[in-house]
């Protein structure tokens, strides 16, 4: 079904797993989210979650950077080694990974601030910028990698909230690319946009590419096949099947995987 | 997917839009109704607020007013050393006094006669007002002085209308029928007259020989000092604890227990915290009796539970996602909390708190434990003084006034109570503009 779409370049760019999971399960109290799900994922590649809703992508999502620990009934066990660490291990401290593998949400959710504030936060905090005009420089770098810069660089002192819900997605976005994290985790970032932003926004996937690793999940198999180089469909709470991009939507090996991508499940 | 069936169903929605079924009737006179019944709640407490209102204007009104008897006089150096000179000396001022009162009823062209008892059941014993004044401010002899006296309690309330000249019996120890005809008679030459009572605000408490002279001001600084007290300790353990307990503590049986308690203490009553001050701040700590500070530690108790409900009703209002968001960029806990959480539930917190020392600012029990209703006849001298000394506080005073028998007292306790209304109002209104300052949208 997927033959007309001009499918980016297959070619995994680098062999090394920047992220590598192993035996992870996820419980919210006595649901089982999560069941043993082991991957790997790699560095400058753009890795795409599919699969029927609450079959647990945004929860193996946020197991990555560990926003997890947030919800107090969730319990993550198992390992997951980013460059080779366990982020669960004691010793790491959650705040620090998050500044290194970013997120956007399922719902856009800016700050009640203004445009400028949302972006300059992350800098600020984490001490990005050594003058104002290079807070000025990164809030607009970031607003343009978002593909929003044009709608409000007329208006930065505006409230975020006070954004249309496609609008809010991108500054979200932009917010998460302004503290220039390594990891990007995206949770369905175009399910509120049109597709002229749509097409931004996988434009600017493919551009992190160069330097991050981003982890998307996505409803649309068409947006998966756009912009990623690997695919790991769940089902379930059980990551059914993983692989090249290509080779899911052309040759799956699971049945399940090919119901789903044939829109038979789901 | 399947297809919609094919087969031709008939709707249940055939009828004409233009007329109602049944049933929409039927739900729009269920909803008709629901409104009656809301309108007449909010008319009956409409009322009940009218009548109340009434209620307290018309009897608490007439403490803001005072009669006065103003008179002209001149003291000459002569008269003055003269005066000194006698043996009885308040007499001889009070002679010069009634002579100066007389020419001025002359000259307005009322004939009317004094005798020294009738003057003292006027004006009470003027002489040492007038010898204090002139011993004070010898600068003034030779010149024309205005003296404002307070008339007596039964003139004030003669002029207010709530005393009747049939009320007075002819072996009355205070005032004598032929008393009003005086007054009137004073009255028409705008010698005596209402004014609008000063003191009631300012003035201090005074015994029941003076009523009239009560004022409410040394409670007001009372109540002021508590209110200080209960804001620098309420609220911020109040909001400090809400945050602990709302956004770092871990859930379990043991801050369950802690949240269940603190409900409780909001439910306790007032008499019980003021009973625990007693026994902890006065008899175990031996922090001095009828102080505002102990008040403002007792009412301190009281209102905690409050700010730390609402604070945390206003955290709990406040979207997870927005902590999600700012976590989602690396801050930590509590830079989310401070930077984000806090701002949007500072207008909940603020008028949780405003509307809990409202609360404190109109409790009377737990004050008359502690000692706060005594008889408060001066200001404070200092800042500490006004912390540790014995002060009242405006409710305790307003009790202290309706115990006592003079119908005088029973006056101005409705005047205070119209005052401390006035400063819950202030607080109410301070609360609903700062909530409208800060509240923004999300
Ligand atoms: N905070 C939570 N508390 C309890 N259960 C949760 C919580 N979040 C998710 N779940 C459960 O975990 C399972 C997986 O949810 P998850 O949000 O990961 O699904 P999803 O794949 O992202 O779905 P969607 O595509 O609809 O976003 C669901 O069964 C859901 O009900
Ligand atoms: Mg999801």
């Amino acid at each position: 079904m997927l033959d007309d779409q001009q499918l980016v370049d297959r070619k995994v760019q680098s062999k090394e797993a920047k992220i590598a999971a192993r035996g992870v399960n996820v419980h919210y109290g006595v649901t089982h989210a999560i069941k043993d799900v082991d991957v790997d994922i790699d560095h400058k590649t753009v890795t795409a979650f599919i699969g029927p809703s609450g079959c647990g992508k945004s929860t193996f999502l946020r197991c990555i950077n560990r926003m997890n620990d947030t919800i107090d009934v969730a319990r993550v066990t198992g390992d997951i080694l980013i460059d080779n660490e366990n982020i669960y291990d004691k010793k790491v401290d959650p705040v620090q990974l998050r500044a290194k593998v970013g997120m956007v949400f399922q719902k856009p959710n800016p700050f009640p601030k203004s445009i400028y504030d949302n972006i300059a936060y992350g800098p600020r905090i984490h001490g990005l910028a050594k003058s104002k005009a290079d807070l000025d420089e990164i809030v607009e770098k970031s607003l343009r990698r978002g593909a929003i810069w044009d709608e409000v660089k007329d208006r930065l002192n505006a409230p975020g909230t006070g954004l249309s819900g496609g609008q809010q997605q991108r500054l979200c976005i932009a917010r998460a690319v302004a503290t220039e994290p390594e990891v990007l985790l995206m949770d369905e970032p175009c399910s509120a946009l049109d597709p002229i932003a749509t097409a931004q926004v996988e434009e600017l996937i493919d551009e992190l590419r160069q330097n991050y690793s981003v982890v998307i999940v996505t409803h649309s198999m068409q947006q998966a096949a756009r912009v990623s180089q690997k695919t790991a469909f769940f089902h379930l709470g059980t990551l059914v099947e993983f692989g090249e991009t290509g080779q899911i939507f052309t040759n799956p090996q699971d049945e399940r995987t090919e119901s789903y991508i044939t829109g038979r499940i789901g | 997917m399947t297809d919609a069936s094919a087969q031709p169903q008939t709707s249940k929605h055939s009828g004409s839009l233009l007329e109602q079924d049944a049933r929409t009737r039927r739900r729009n006179a269920k909803e008709a109704r629901f409104k009656a019944y809301g309108i007449a709640a909010i008319l009956v407490g409409v009322l009940a607020l009218i009548v109340l209102l009434w209620a307290i204007l018309s009897n608490g009104l007439p403490a803001f007013q005072r009669a006065i008897v103003q008179v002209d006089m001149t003291v000459t150096q002569e008269e003055f050393d003269a005066a000194e000179g006698t043996l009885f000396k308040t007499k001889e001022y009070e002679k010069l006094f009634v002579t100066a009162l007389s020419s001025q009823m002359m000259a307005a062209g009322i004939d009317a006669n004094f005798e020294g008892k009738a003057l003292e059941r006027l004006l009470g014993k003027v002489g040492g007002t007038i010898r204090a004044y002139y011993r004070e401010n010898p600068d003034q002899i030779g010149e024309v002085v205005t003296f404002d006296l307070a008339a007596a309690s039964r003139i004030d309330r003669y002029l207010k209308g709530s005393l009747k000249r049939e009320d007075i019996g002819p072996d009355n120890r205070f005032i004598q029928p032929e008393d009003f005809d005086v007054a009137d008679a004073m009255r028409e030459a705008g010698l005596l007259k209402q004014v609008f009572d000063w003191n009631f605000i300012t003035g201090v408490d005074t015994g029941v020989d003076n009523p009239g002279g009560a004022g409410i001001g040394a409670s007001v600084l009372g109540s002021f000092f508590m209110m200080i007290v209960v804001l620098f300790l309420a609220l911020p353990i109040g909001v400090a604890a809400s945050i602990y307990l709302e956004e770092f503590a871990p859930k379990n049986r043991f801050t369950d227990f802690i949240e269940v308690n603190i409900s409780n203490l909001a439910a306790v009553p007032s008499i019980v915290f003021g009973i625990l001050g007693l026994a902890v701040f006065i008899q175990f700590m031996h922090l001095p009796q009828s102080a505002p500070l102990v008040g403002g530690l007792v009412l301190t108790l009281m209102t905690l539970p409050t700010i730390i409900i609402s604070t945390r009703a206003s955290l709990k209002a406040v979207p997870p996602s927005i902590r999600d968001a700012a976590l989602g960029v690396g801050a930590s806990k509590m830079q989310s909390v401070f930077h984000h959480v806090l701002p949007l539930a500072a207008p909940g917190i603020l008028t949780g708190t405003i509307i809990g020392l409202a609360q404190a600012l109109g409790e009377t029990a737990p004050l008359l434990l502690i000692g706060m209703v005594g008889f408060v006849a001066r200001y404070p001298d200092t800042f500490l003084g006004g912390l540790e000394g014995p002060n009242s506080a405006m409710p305790a005073q307003i009790y202290n006034w309706a115990a006592r028998s003079d119908p005088v007292f029973t006056e101005k306790a409705w005047g205070g109570i119209i005052i401390l209304l006035v400063f819950l109002l202030a607080m109410n209104i301070i609360a609903i503009i700062l909530r409208r300052r800060f509240e923004r949208r999300w």
